[in-house]
């Protein structure tokens, strides 16, 4: 137990604990505009405004997912510092999935638009 | 083992700790097994055996005059997110305590990364319950099979994450985490982001999309 104590690697610098609180209050502030877009879009305070944001909900939903995705990996997992190795050994299956997950629904779109309809 | 090793330096191949790109690897397979239930939810969530949607974001008829009323809460789940979110901020503070020796700072933000893990586990579980009361089981359709297999299965991560977490607090409340020892605190956090930012999908794809 002893000899894995200490990481081999050479020491990089994490960020310091002002970034980590500024992330946090960054990933908060996001994870309230993904509600707040929900809610005047189809939600309580949805409006004629929010019939017109209803073709870009699901594309800004994903994007501000995806911001906070990044800002967890690069900063709380230490990506953006850590040996790039570790990167590529979660990047190379994160790639694998997202295809999936897009292939399989584009996928399910062709059959519902195309494939039924005869 | 050799001296070099009990001197706290493995060698290895890479340069790099064994156990770290272990888990970085194991992440990643994490990442393809999220993927498929994701992606079978996504085929799934508009495949009604008992009926077409919108049901249960919002109310629906059956044509036996059955009346299912919406049943996803927004505000409790939000409260959940951001409480998972701030959990991820709190053990990264509790592993930069636990770096520099500050024992009292390791324990207290550990203890509230687990505060945090625990409400998420309990949130789901009042929501499991509350959905079988309102007529979504496993069974109900297949909207509620790939539900509760998604939402389940990160459930069954956190929980996991919340008993190591745990036990790392007991290790370190008998002052077995020195900072030469913050690594194995650095893997238990690796994980907990990791469930963390798949939440950070889930959450959006599930209950905000319609």
């Amino acid at each position: 137990m002893d000899a894995h104590a200490t990481s081999a690697e050479p020491e990089r610098s994490h960020p310091s604990v002002g970034v980590y609180v500024r992330i946090g209050l960054v990933l908060f502030v996001l994870t309230a505009l993904e509600v707040g877009l929900y809610e005047f879009t189809y939600g309580g305070h949805a409006g004629p405004a929010g019939a017109a944001i209803q073709p870009f909900f699901v594309p800004l939903l994903l994007l501000l997912s995806a911001g906070k995705f990044a800002l967890v990996a690069m900063f709380y997992m230490h990506l953006k510092q850590d040996h790039r190795l570790f990167t590529g050994v979660f990047v190379f299956p994160l790639i694998i999935a997202t295809v999936l997950i897009l292939g399989l629904v584009v996928l399910e779109a062709y059959h519902f638009a195309f494939a039924r309809a005869g | 083992m050799t001296d070099t090793a009990h001197a706290g330096h493995l060698e290895t191949a890479t340069g790099l700790d064994n156990r770290k790109l272990a888990i970085w690897t194991f992440i990643g397979s994490e990442c393809l097994f999220f993927a498929s239930l994701i992606s079978n939810y996504l085929v799934h969530k508009e495949t009604w055996l008992t009926g077409p949607g919108p049901f249960p974001h919002e109310a629906w008829t059956s044509p036996a005059g059955k009346v299912f009323e919406p049943i996803i809460e927004i505000p409790l789940v939000t409260l959940g997110t951001a409480l998972l979110l701030f959990s991820s901020l709190f053990v990264v503070l509790a592993l930069a305590n636990a770096q520099r020796g500050n024992r009292k700072g390791l324990l207290l933000w550990l203890g509230l990364t687990l505060l945090c893990g625990v409400f998420f586990v309990g949130m789901q579980v009042y929501e499991f319950t509350h959905f079988v009361h309102k007529g979504l089981t496993l069974k109900t359709n297949l909207f509620g099979g790939s539900f509760f297999v998604l939402t389940g299965f990160h459930g069954t991560h956190v929980t996991i994450g919340v008993i190591w977490l745990f036990t790392l607090w007991i290790e370190a409340f008998r002052g077995k985490i020195p900072p030469a020892k913050s690594l194995n605190l650095e893997i238990a956090a690796l994980y907990w982001h990791f469930v963390d930012v798949v939440w950070v999908v889930i959450f959006p794809v599930v209950y905000l999309i319609k």
